[in-house]
């Protein structure tokens, strides 16, 4: 009978976050207004009123918004479990979440003092008509950036994982010599090639895929034409479920925008757009001290991509409405950072003071904003990139810059990537050991930003379809071994790290879905 | 000018074109290929040294010779011009510039047009409201200083219209400018007094104008053009291919329609040339993007008929333009970024693939289109001897029963289905 209170217990769950919406309002209004229409029958109400809310398609919405709750759900945990486990069981980890994040705000706050930059400032009437007239254009806007720095950058991070020890476990006791290879010494549990393969049947060999078999070379007839009519379908049931499990083929270009925002349930209602311009008058009305780390970032990495450039407005307005974005702060029930807390000026420690900061307490680092970058090639309206975003943020990319011990968190990334090579390519691994140079530290870079940067848009939109139809961050750390396995061959050559670092500089030419396909399917165990 | 010969390469971009001309006289010469070149680029000069062609100079017998615009003339001037012989290759129609004048190109544009409505041809079928339903791709366009009654005439039709000027004899974006009053232009109303004889022959003071429209389409916020390159192996019948590799090109301020931007000329034109000088250029991707992203983008945004039909009309136009005109003149060889000097390489190299097979001498007698694999980055754009012998098998088909329906007749004017892609 366990397995039924956990079920209700889901339920009335979902029934709390979804009371008092503004789909619930939708609804009741809705149900409110067919009573007036003539199919509906007094001896029969329940069941008409019902069957109209199918028909209208608001079932189908109110089941896409379960659907979606379920994704951001709590995991179900003892009642007495205090919150925090809720956020991250393993004490460890939580520890050391916490001592990074202080790290991080203590480097924001000297850099804040050092620059005598205000954490966060109202904007003068003047500044904020010029910023309204260049909300369009704040890429041609040169403020002085010079003197700041990023928080910190994905290789500080890593150190820190690389640190992390479970005191509870003795690894004395498991002296093999391959699991003290890699730089990840924590025993999370991850699956290997056997079980990835029973979890990623769709990528299996004998089926058509996306990023393979609409190949120009390959008929459309044999495989092409037929999904995408099948994707068609899927979009005009605009049902959330099946459109996740049609993307774990890939999704069709022409479809992609639609099922992405089926699949993450951002409809952009009028309440989004209002939700979005309120954003942009706070972005207006007062400046914050990540803007700046916003915008050097954005300088530095999406500015020079080959691909991005050109939405380098689009990104500004994103980021900067984000991180003034509160309702963000609902992800930290499930996240195992906590935003950090600053206070009023001369009043450290005293809670009535607390503020969060910045607003939806994340602090940007270098290479955020591409995590935005890829999404504006799908959707060129703001309030909707923006809600897409979010969604994405909230579900998937937290987890690759907080330690946490979640399947799709960056630390079980790491390590499956480390165990995934270590187990089939073994010589390789040994071998770029013996010269120093870590495959970790090398594929780092390209797990924390899920790819975004290094592979050429049409393959990073292939390899987020599989993120979204599995709901989960791993096809990452496969894919990162498998671009391993592919240049095997050269890196076994190579002498040093820089040399490893050269092999691997370039992943723009790789097509990702025949490696991750080779790799585990088509290795053999 | 003679006509034509049967082997003629031309190599063009979208009004810019480059054309090799062979003579039907003389014989062929054993051995490597001589070239001959007066422009000092690396992805020409590469190219010719990795095939093991041998450099001479102007006055010795070369075969291939890969001129400038000067020389150009200079051989096919009337004074000082010289036949080649049956195993010389230049890169230059002798008639080239009919395409990269402006004035030239409107000419022949307005010309055609007048041709295929005077044979009745379904091709230049006109909507209710007198517009062209398959030829209209030029906006409404006047020479200056021939037509400034004409242009004035439409200006007054729609005052608050800008129009841009730009001068028929310049490239790279130099001298162009954009006018939304009368008074701008107040130079060109002076000299339509005089004969247009004596402007047409100065060549400096020629202009187009055309209407300029003001609601691009944007990416990012931005404007930005498309640079295409299609080659053309033979004139007549057309054959003609399309480099897959082409790219766009962004301005780098946002695009604003307002009034007090017209003088910015960073917001509306998009010449590498004067983009580089903005502020904001950068040298990393130069302000472009390749075709595959813009179709990737435009796929995503806007679904995938839209494009394809997008990508239709552009290679449509691209023919049109072809049969309208002869063309012209050289395009830049001149690369911005290392992306960009790996795509020059890379186009020269499949097309001297493609007029030089096999790394052959040239051969006027040599017609034959390439086989598939010999065409590198390149696709078939139009093939006129294909489509003659299609045309011919389903004329036989028609005269047995079948209606025309929307194909129309072909013969020159080329194919046009109504609402199918037209391949």
């Amino acid at each position: 009978m366990e397995d039924g209170t956990d079920v209700s217990l889901s339920i009335a769950q979902i029934v709390q976050r979804l009371r008092g919406s503004h789909l619930h309002s939708q609804l009741e209004r809705q149900a409110k207004d067919c009573l007036h229409r003539p199919e509906i029958k007094l001896e029969s109400l329940k069941e008409d009123v019902r069957s109209f809310l199918r028909a209208s398609g608001w079932e189908k919405r109110l089941q896409n918004a379960v659907y979606r709750e379920l994704h951001v759900q709590l995991p179900q945990c003892h009642p007495t479990a205090p919150a925090e486990h809720l956020k991250e069981p393993l004490a460890y980890m939580r520890k050391a979440q916490a001592s990074w994040e202080k790290r991080v705000l203590k480097s924001l706050n000297s850099m804040s003092t050092e620059l005598g930059v205000p954490l966060a400032r109202m904007r003068p009437a003047g500044e904020q008509k010029d910023l309204t007239n260049k909300w369009n254009e704040m890429g041609t806007d040169e403020p002085d950036l010079s003197r700041f720095r990023p928080v910190y950058a994905p290789k500080d991070f890593l150190e820190v994982l690389i640190s992390l020890r479970n005191p509870n476990h003795d690894s004395s006791e498991d002296m093999t010599v391959k699991s003290h290879w890699g730089l990840i010494q924590v025993p999370l549990n991850i699956r290997d090639i056997p079980q990835l393969r029973q979890a990623y049947s769709e990528l299996n060999l004998n089926n058509g895929q996306l990023g393979i078999d609409d190949h120009a070379h390959v008929h459309p007839d044999l495989f092409e034409n037929n999904y995408v009519h099948i994707g068609k379908k899927v979009v005009v049931e605009q049902d959330s479920a099946a459109a996740q499990q049609y993307s774990r083929r890939g999704c069709p270009t022409g479809l992609r925008s639609d099922l992405w925002a089926l699949i993450l349930n951002s409809t952009n209602q009028p309440q989004d757009v209002m939700h979005y311009e309120q954003l942009k008058a706070g972005v207006i009305q007062h400046d914050l001290l990540v803007d700046y780390l916003i915008y050097k970032d954005v300088k530095l990495t999406a500015s020079n991509d080959d691909y991005y450039f050109v939405f380098e407005d689009f990104l500004y307005q994103v980021l900067l409405c984000f991180s003034r974005d509160t309702a963000v702060l609902e992800h930290f029930k499930y996240n195992s950072a906590t935003p950090p807390k600053s206070y009023v000026h001369g009043k450290v420690g005293n809670e009535e003071f607390a503020v969060l900061y910045p607003p939806n307490g994340v602090i940007p680092f270098h290479g955020f904003s591409m995590y935005v970058a890829p999404l504006c090639f799908l959707y060129n309206e703001p309030s909707k990139l923006y809600s897409v975003f979010r969604e994405m943020y909230i579900r998937y990319f937290f987890r690759l810059h907080s330690i946490s011990s979640s399947p799709s968190g960056i630390v079980a990334l790491c390590l499956q990537f480390e165990r995934l090579l270590q187990a089939h390519l073994p010589q390789l691994f040994y071998h770029l050991r013996q010269i120093e140079a870590q495959p970790l530290r090398i594929a780092f870079k390209w797990m924390v930003r899920a790819f975004s940067g290094y592979l050429s848009t049409d393959q990073l939109l292939l390899l987020w379809d599989r993120i979204l139809g599995y709901d989960s961050l791993e096809v990452v750390a496969v894919l990162a071994a498998a671009v391993f396995a592919f240049r095997a061959e050269n890196l076994m050559e190579v002498t040093s790290l820089a040399s490893a670092e050269a092999v691997l500089a370039d992943l723009s030419t790789l097509k990702v879905m025949p490696l991750i396909q080779i790799f585990l399917f088509a290795t053999a165990i | 000018m003679k006509q034509v010969h049967r082997a003629i390469f031309i190599f063009i971009f979208l009004n810019l074109l480059t054309c090799f001309v062979l003579h039907p006289e003389g014989g062929t010469m054993a051995g490597k290929v001589k070239w001959v070149t007066d422009i000092e680029k690396s992805v020409l000069i590469n190219n010719f040294e990795k095939r093991e062609w041998v450099q001479v100079t102007e006055s010795e017998d070369w075969n291939f010779y890969w001129m400038s615009i000067q020389t150009i003339r200079n051989v096919f001037s009337v004074d000082t011009g010289y036949r080649l012989s049956d195993d010389q290759m230049v890169n230059h129609f002798p008639n080239h510039y009919e395409l990269t004048r402006k004035d030239l190109m409107i000419k022949n544009i307005k010309r055609y047009r007048k041709d295929l409505e005077k044979e009745s041809s379904p091709l230049a079928e006109k909507d209710e409201n007198g517009k062209y339903i398959y030829l209209d791709f030029v906006p409404v366009t006047f020479m200056l200083p021939a037509d400034y009654n004409l242009f004035v005439e439409e200006f007054r039709k729609n005052p608050s219209s800008t129009w841009i000027m730009k001068p028929c004899g310049k490239a790279q974006g130099k001298g162009i400018f954009l006018i939304n009053k009368l008074s701008q232009i107040k130079k060109w109303s002076r000299d339509s007094r005089t004969s247009t004889f004596v402007a047409a022959s100065s060549g400096k003071e020629a202009y187009v104008i055309s209407l300029y429209i003001d609601n691009p389409l944007l990416i990012g916020g931005k404007k930005f053009d498309l640079r295409l390159y299609v080659l053309v192996t033979t004139y007549r019948p057309l054959k003609c291919y399309m480099y897959k590799l082409g790219f766009c090109r962004f301005c780098t301020v946002k695009y604003t329609p307002s009034t007090s931007e017209l003088d910015n000329m960073f917001v509306h034109l998009t010449n590498v040339a004067i983009q580089k000088h903005g502020d904001d250029y950068n040298h990393v991707h130069g302000g472009k993007w390749t075709v595959s992203n813009l179709r990737l983008y435009l796929e995503s945004t806007r679904g995938k008929e839209v494009t394809n039909r997008l990508f239709d009309q552009i290679h449509w136009i691209v023919v049109q333009s072809l049969k309208a005109v002869a063309v012209n003149a050289s395009p830049s060889l001149t690369s911005s970024t290392a992306n960009d000097r790996i795509l020059k390489y890379n186009l020269i190299n499949d097309t001297l693939n493609i007029v030089t097979p096999n790394g052959d001498i040239p051969d006027c007698r040599w017609n034959r289109s390439p086989p598939r694999e010999a065409m590198g980055n390149y696709q078939v754009l139009y093939d006129e001897e294909q489509a003659q012998s299609e045309n011919a098998e389903r004329d036989l088909r028609s005269r047995s029963g079948q209606s025309l329906g929307s194909k129309g007749s072909k013969g020159s004017a080329g194919v046009r289905p109504a609402a199918a892609t037209w391949k």
